[in-house]
Protein backbone atom coordinates (compact mmCIF):
# COMPACT_ATOMS: atom_id res chain seq x y z
CA UNK A 1 0.00 0.00 0.00
CA UNK A 2 1.80 3.49 -1.05
CA UNK A 3 0.76 6.44 1.07
CA UNK A 4 -2.58 8.39 0.42
CA UNK A 5 0.10 11.93 0.26
CA UNK A 6 3.39 11.63 -1.63
CA UNK A 7 5.94 12.45 0.98
CA UNK A 8 8.15 15.20 0.24
CA UNK A 9 11.57 13.40 1.30
CA UNK A 10 11.99 9.71 1.71
CA UNK A 11 14.82 8.28 4.64
CA UNK A 12 16.89 7.00 1.68
CA UNK A 13 17.00 10.69 0.34
CA UNK A 14 19.08 11.70 2.75
CA UNK A 15 22.73 11.34 3.86
CA UNK A 16 25.16 12.64 6.58
CA UNK A 17 26.68 16.03 5.71
CA UNK A 18 23.55 17.51 3.50
CA UNK A 19 22.64 21.19 4.25
CA UNK A 20 19.27 22.37 4.47
CA UNK A 21 18.18 25.39 3.09
CA UNK A 22 18.86 28.31 5.50
CA UNK A 23 15.72 30.45 6.32
CA UNK A 24 16.15 34.05 6.96
CA UNK A 25 13.86 36.02 8.83
CA UNK A 26 13.90 40.07 10.20
CA UNK A 27 12.28 40.16 13.65
CA UNK A 28 10.41 42.82 14.76
CA UNK A 29 8.45 44.00 18.25
CA UNK A 30 5.62 42.40 16.87
CA UNK A 31 7.44 38.99 16.09
CA UNK A 32 8.54 38.83 19.42
CA UNK A 33 5.07 39.88 21.34
CA UNK A 34 3.09 37.36 18.94
CA UNK A 35 5.25 34.36 19.57
CA UNK A 36 4.94 35.19 22.94
CA UNK A 37 0.82 35.06 23.21
CA UNK A 38 0.59 32.41 20.74
CA UNK A 39 2.62 30.32 23.37
CA UNK A 40 0.57 32.10 26.41
CA UNK A 41 3.90 33.85 27.73
CA UNK A 42 2.46 36.69 29.81
CA UNK A 43 6.02 37.34 30.98
CA UNK A 44 6.83 40.94 30.65
CA UNK A 45 10.57 40.62 29.45
CA UNK A 46 8.77 39.70 26.28
CA UNK A 47 6.22 42.79 25.90
CA UNK A 48 8.06 45.02 27.88
CA UNK A 49 11.28 46.76 26.58
CA UNK A 50 11.52 48.57 30.30
CA UNK A 51 10.94 45.67 32.15
CA UNK A 52 13.31 43.26 30.12
CA UNK A 53 16.46 46.36 30.05
CA UNK A 54 15.64 47.31 33.66
CA UNK A 55 15.35 44.37 35.19
CA UNK A 56 16.87 41.36 32.59
CA UNK A 57 19.82 43.77 31.72
CA UNK A 58 18.58 42.77 28.12
CA UNK A 59 18.91 45.77 25.87
CA UNK A 60 15.04 45.09 24.55
CA UNK A 61 12.41 42.03 24.72
CA UNK A 62 13.18 39.07 23.33
CA UNK A 63 12.03 36.16 22.18
CA UNK A 64 10.84 33.49 24.42
CA UNK A 65 12.03 29.83 24.07
CA UNK A 66 8.85 28.00 23.49
CA UNK A 67 8.38 30.55 20.46
CA UNK A 68 12.06 29.23 19.45
CA UNK A 69 10.96 25.82 19.69
CA UNK A 70 8.01 26.38 17.07
CA UNK A 71 10.74 28.33 14.87
CA UNK A 72 13.07 25.18 15.05
CA UNK A 73 9.78 22.66 14.02
CA UNK A 74 8.85 24.78 10.83
CA UNK A 75 12.80 24.58 9.70
CA UNK A 76 12.45 21.11 10.35
CA UNK A 77 9.53 20.27 8.92
CA UNK A 78 9.76 22.82 5.58
CA UNK A 79 12.49 20.47 5.01
CA UNK A 80 11.02 16.77 5.75
CA UNK A 81 7.25 17.78 4.36
CA UNK A 82 4.54 16.67 6.58
CA UNK A 83 5.67 13.29 7.18
CA UNK A 84 8.37 14.53 9.36
CA UNK A 85 7.68 13.54 12.75
CA UNK A 86 9.65 15.19 15.13
CA UNK A 87 11.17 12.26 17.90
CA UNK A 88 13.43 14.23 20.35
CA UNK A 89 14.95 18.05 20.15
CA UNK A 90 17.28 19.74 22.75
CA UNK A 91 17.44 23.79 22.89
CA UNK A 92 20.21 25.55 24.33
CA UNK A 93 19.84 29.30 24.34
CA UNK A 94 23.53 30.78 24.36
CA UNK A 95 21.91 35.06 23.65
CA UNK A 96 18.91 36.45 22.98
CA UNK A 97 17.09 37.76 19.54
CA UNK A 98 15.77 40.70 19.56
CA UNK A 99 13.54 43.45 17.31
CA UNK A 100 16.02 44.31 14.40
CA UNK A 101 17.76 41.25 14.67
CA UNK A 102 17.81 39.10 11.25
CA UNK A 103 17.67 35.62 12.11
CA UNK A 104 19.45 32.59 10.32
CA UNK A 105 18.80 29.23 10.82
CA UNK A 106 21.11 26.60 8.94
CA UNK A 107 20.89 23.44 9.17
CA UNK A 108 23.55 19.95 9.07
CA UNK A 109 22.26 16.12 8.46
CA UNK A 110 24.59 14.77 11.43
CA UNK A 111 23.38 10.98 11.65
CA UNK A 112 21.23 9.06 9.89
CA UNK A 113 19.70 5.46 11.47
CA UNK A 114 17.34 2.87 11.19
CA UNK A 115 16.14 2.12 14.62
CA UNK A 116 15.22 -1.74 15.54
CA UNK A 117 11.45 -1.25 14.98
CA UNK A 118 12.15 -0.25 11.18
CA UNK A 119 11.71 3.68 11.79
CA UNK A 120 14.26 5.99 10.07
CA UNK A 121 15.73 8.95 11.81
CA UNK A 122 17.49 11.41 11.14
CA UNK A 123 19.73 13.93 13.40
CA UNK A 124 20.04 17.03 12.51
CA UNK A 125 22.03 19.83 14.48
CA UNK A 126 20.28 23.00 13.60
CA UNK A 127 21.41 26.83 14.62
CA UNK A 128 19.93 30.35 15.01
CA UNK A 129 22.38 32.90 14.23
CA UNK A 130 22.46 36.85 14.31
CA UNK A 131 25.35 38.33 12.80
CA UNK A 132 26.84 34.91 12.46
CA UNK A 133 26.86 35.11 16.18
CA UNK A 134 25.46 31.59 17.23
CA UNK A 135 22.27 32.89 19.75
CA UNK A 136 20.60 29.36 20.33
CA UNK A 137 21.61 25.75 18.89
CA UNK A 138 19.27 22.79 18.73
CA UNK A 139 19.64 19.08 18.02
CA UNK A 140 16.89 17.37 16.34
CA UNK A 141 15.91 13.91 15.64
CA UNK A 142 13.13 13.88 13.27
CA UNK A 143 11.75 10.71 11.56
CA UNK A 144 10.96 10.09 7.97
CA UNK A 145 9.77 7.57 5.66
CA UNK A 146 11.60 4.87 5.00
CA UNK A 147 9.55 3.70 1.85
CA UNK A 148 6.32 4.59 -0.04
CA UNK A 149 4.70 2.59 2.22
CA UNK A 150 5.81 3.87 5.89
CA UNK A 151 3.75 6.57 7.48
CA UNK A 152 5.95 7.79 11.02
CA UNK A 153 3.21 9.15 12.30
CA UNK A 154 1.22 5.65 12.44
CA UNK A 155 3.90 4.41 14.60
CA UNK A 156 2.38 3.44 17.87
CA UNK A 157 3.63 2.32 21.86
CA UNK A 158 6.91 -0.11 21.09
CA UNK A 159 7.16 1.34 17.27
CA UNK A 160 7.76 4.74 18.10
CA UNK A 161 11.11 4.80 19.96
CA UNK A 162 11.92 8.72 20.08
CA UNK A 163 15.34 8.22 21.95
CA UNK A 164 18.00 11.04 22.00
CA UNK A 165 20.65 10.37 19.42
CA UNK A 166 24.01 7.67 19.86
CA UNK A 167 26.66 10.37 21.31
CA UNK B 1 24.29 16.36 40.93
CA UNK B 2 23.36 18.36 43.61
CA UNK B 3 25.20 21.23 45.55
CA UNK B 4 25.95 19.94 49.42
CA UNK B 5 25.21 23.40 49.82
CA UNK B 6 21.68 24.06 48.78
CA UNK B 7 19.14 24.89 51.49
CA UNK B 8 17.51 21.92 52.96
CA UNK B 9 14.54 22.29 51.66
CA UNK B 10 15.24 22.61 48.10
CA UNK B 11 17.46 19.09 48.36
CA UNK B 12 14.52 17.57 49.75
CA UNK B 13 12.21 17.97 46.74
CA UNK B 14 14.86 16.42 44.39
CA UNK B 15 13.14 13.57 43.03
CA UNK B 16 9.55 14.41 44.44
CA UNK B 17 6.49 14.88 42.09
CA UNK B 18 5.33 18.23 42.28
CA UNK B 19 2.36 20.09 40.76
CA UNK B 20 0.02 17.53 39.63
CA UNK B 21 -2.01 19.36 36.60
CA UNK B 22 -4.49 19.26 34.04
CA UNK B 23 -4.91 21.72 31.70
CA UNK B 24 -6.99 24.96 32.20
CA UNK B 25 -8.96 24.31 28.71
CA UNK B 26 -8.86 21.67 26.04
CA UNK B 27 -6.65 21.71 22.91
CA UNK B 28 -7.85 23.78 20.42
CA UNK B 29 -7.41 24.73 16.62
CA UNK B 30 -7.34 29.00 17.37
CA UNK B 31 -3.86 28.50 19.20
CA UNK B 32 -2.68 25.93 16.43
CA UNK B 33 -3.28 28.26 13.91
CA UNK B 34 -2.12 31.39 16.11
CA UNK B 35 1.50 29.75 16.92
CA UNK B 36 1.80 28.26 12.91
CA UNK B 37 1.04 32.11 12.25
CA UNK B 38 3.60 33.22 14.50
CA UNK B 39 6.22 31.73 12.93
CA UNK B 40 4.89 31.48 9.29
CA UNK B 41 4.59 27.58 9.55
CA UNK B 42 2.73 26.21 6.26
CA UNK B 43 2.53 22.36 7.17
CA UNK B 44 -0.06 21.31 6.03
CA UNK B 45 -1.10 18.80 8.69
CA UNK B 46 -2.12 22.11 10.73
CA UNK B 47 -4.22 23.64 7.74
CA UNK B 48 -5.90 21.09 5.43
CA UNK B 49 -7.74 18.42 7.25
CA UNK B 50 -7.68 16.28 4.31
CA UNK B 51 -3.93 16.20 4.73
CA UNK B 52 -4.21 15.72 8.28
CA UNK B 53 -6.57 12.93 7.96
CA UNK B 54 -4.25 11.37 5.72
CA UNK B 55 -1.26 11.31 7.09
CA UNK B 56 -2.49 12.07 11.30
CA UNK B 57 -5.77 10.30 11.26
CA UNK B 58 -6.96 13.74 11.87
CA UNK B 59 -5.86 17.36 13.00
CA UNK B 60 -3.17 17.13 15.45
CA UNK B 61 -1.03 20.27 17.35
CA UNK B 62 2.42 20.76 16.65
CA UNK B 63 4.61 19.15 18.92
CA UNK B 64 6.74 22.03 19.94
CA UNK B 65 3.96 23.36 21.41
CA UNK B 66 3.39 21.00 24.06
CA UNK B 67 4.08 23.49 26.98
CA UNK B 68 1.22 25.92 25.87
CA UNK B 69 -1.65 23.80 26.68
CA UNK B 70 -0.12 24.20 30.78
CA UNK B 71 0.29 28.06 30.47
CA UNK B 72 -2.57 28.54 32.71
CA UNK B 73 -4.43 31.91 32.01
CA UNK B 74 -3.65 35.36 33.32
CA UNK B 75 -6.43 36.22 35.39
CA UNK B 76 -9.44 33.99 36.37
CA UNK B 77 -12.14 34.37 38.98
CA UNK B 78 -11.22 33.34 42.20
CA UNK B 79 -7.27 33.59 41.74
CA UNK B 80 -6.22 35.56 43.93
CA UNK B 81 -2.31 35.34 42.69
CA UNK B 82 -1.10 35.22 39.71
CA UNK B 83 -0.56 31.48 38.07
CA UNK B 84 3.09 30.38 37.35
CA UNK B 85 4.04 28.10 34.41
CA UNK B 86 6.84 25.77 35.68
CA UNK B 87 6.27 26.40 39.31
CA UNK B 88 8.78 24.34 40.67
CA UNK B 89 11.23 27.41 38.63
CA UNK B 90 9.67 29.90 40.67
CA UNK B 91 9.58 28.45 43.74
CA UNK B 92 13.43 27.66 43.63
CA UNK B 93 14.28 31.36 42.79
CA UNK B 94 12.31 32.10 45.82
CA UNK B 95 13.72 29.23 48.06
CA UNK B 96 17.13 30.42 46.80
CA UNK B 97 16.77 34.27 47.66
CA UNK B 98 17.65 34.48 43.25
CA UNK B 99 15.38 37.45 42.28
CA UNK B 100 15.75 36.99 37.96
CA UNK B 101 16.65 33.92 35.79
CA UNK B 102 16.52 32.51 32.70
CA UNK B 103 16.77 29.47 30.71
CA UNK B 104 19.58 27.91 29.29
CA UNK B 105 18.43 24.12 28.02
CA UNK B 106 15.63 22.71 26.72
CA UNK B 107 14.94 18.63 26.23
CA UNK B 108 11.79 17.43 24.44
CA UNK B 109 10.93 13.94 23.82
CA UNK B 110 7.59 13.35 22.07
CA UNK B 111 5.32 10.71 22.35
CA UNK B 112 1.41 9.74 21.20
CA UNK B 113 0.17 13.12 19.00
CA UNK B 114 -1.42 15.72 20.40
CA UNK B 115 -4.94 15.66 19.20
CA UNK B 116 -7.54 18.92 18.71
CA UNK B 117 -9.95 18.12 22.10
CA UNK B 118 -7.42 16.37 24.08
CA UNK B 119 -7.38 17.97 28.10
CA UNK B 120 -3.65 17.07 29.15
CA UNK B 121 -2.34 16.39 32.48
CA UNK B 122 1.75 17.28 33.74
CA UNK B 123 3.83 17.03 36.83
CA UNK B 124 6.87 18.63 37.70
CA UNK B 125 10.10 16.56 39.17
CA UNK B 126 13.17 18.82 40.16
CA UNK B 127 15.95 17.01 39.40
CA UNK B 128 18.95 18.84 40.47
CA UNK B 129 20.21 22.02 41.89
CA UNK B 130 23.86 23.35 41.28
CA UNK B 131 26.91 24.98 43.37
CA UNK B 132 26.51 28.75 42.80
CA UNK B 133 27.63 29.92 39.49
CA UNK B 134 29.28 33.27 38.31
CA UNK B 135 28.21 34.17 34.79
CA UNK B 136 28.20 37.14 32.26
CA UNK B 137 24.66 37.61 33.88
CA UNK B 138 25.03 37.55 37.42
CA UNK B 139 26.46 34.56 40.30
CA UNK B 140 23.58 32.17 41.04
CA UNK B 141 22.68 28.60 40.46
CA UNK B 142 21.55 25.85 37.51
CA UNK B 143 18.82 23.44 38.37
CA UNK B 144 17.36 21.31 36.34
CA UNK B 145 13.44 20.45 35.98
CA UNK B 146 11.15 17.22 33.75
CA UNK B 147 8.18 17.87 32.98
CA UNK B 148 5.97 15.09 32.27
CA UNK B 149 2.84 14.77 29.79
CA UNK B 150 -0.09 12.60 29.44
CA UNK B 151 -3.33 12.92 27.62
CA UNK B 152 -6.66 11.58 29.22
CA UNK B 153 -6.19 8.48 28.43
CA UNK B 154 -2.91 8.03 30.64
CA UNK B 155 -0.85 8.10 27.19
CA UNK B 156 2.71 9.14 27.27
CA UNK B 157 2.52 12.32 25.40
CA UNK B 158 5.92 14.08 26.33
CA UNK B 159 9.19 14.59 28.32
CA UNK B 160 10.64 17.72 29.05
CA UNK B 161 13.87 18.81 30.54
CA UNK B 162 14.91 22.21 31.61
CA UNK B 163 17.76 24.06 32.52
CA UNK B 164 17.29 26.94 34.23
CA UNK B 165 19.90 29.58 35.69
CA UNK B 166 18.77 31.71 38.59
CA UNK B 167 20.38 35.03 39.51
CA UNK B 168 21.48 37.91 41.14
CA UNK B 169 22.69 41.16 39.01
CA UNK B 170 26.02 42.08 39.88
CA UNK B 171 26.08 45.78 41.16
CA UNK B 172 28.56 47.88 39.53
CA UNK B 173 30.55 50.06 41.91
CA UNK B 174 28.84 52.97 43.05
CA UNK B 175 25.53 51.76 41.88
CA UNK B 176 22.37 51.47 43.87
CA UNK B 177 20.67 48.12 44.00
CA UNK B 178 16.95 48.18 42.86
Amino acid sequence: MTLAVEPQRLFGDVSVGAALEPLNYTVSATTVVLGALATRDWRPMHHDKDFAVNRNGTRDIFLNTPNQAAWFERFLTDWTGPYGRLGWVRFRMKGSVFPGDTMTLSGVVSGVEVDPVGCGFVTIDVSLSVDDDVKTTCTARVALPVDASDNPWARRGDQWRPAPPAS
Amino acid sequence: MTAADAPAEVRDLIGVEQYHETGEFPVERGYIWTSCASVENGNPLFWDDSTAEAITGGPVAPPSMVSVWFRPHHWAPGRAEQALPLQVHFDLKEHLGLPEAVMTDNTIEFHTPVRVGDVLRTHQVLRSVSDEKTTKLGTGRFWVIDVVYTNQDGELVAKESYTGFGYRREVAPGQAAS
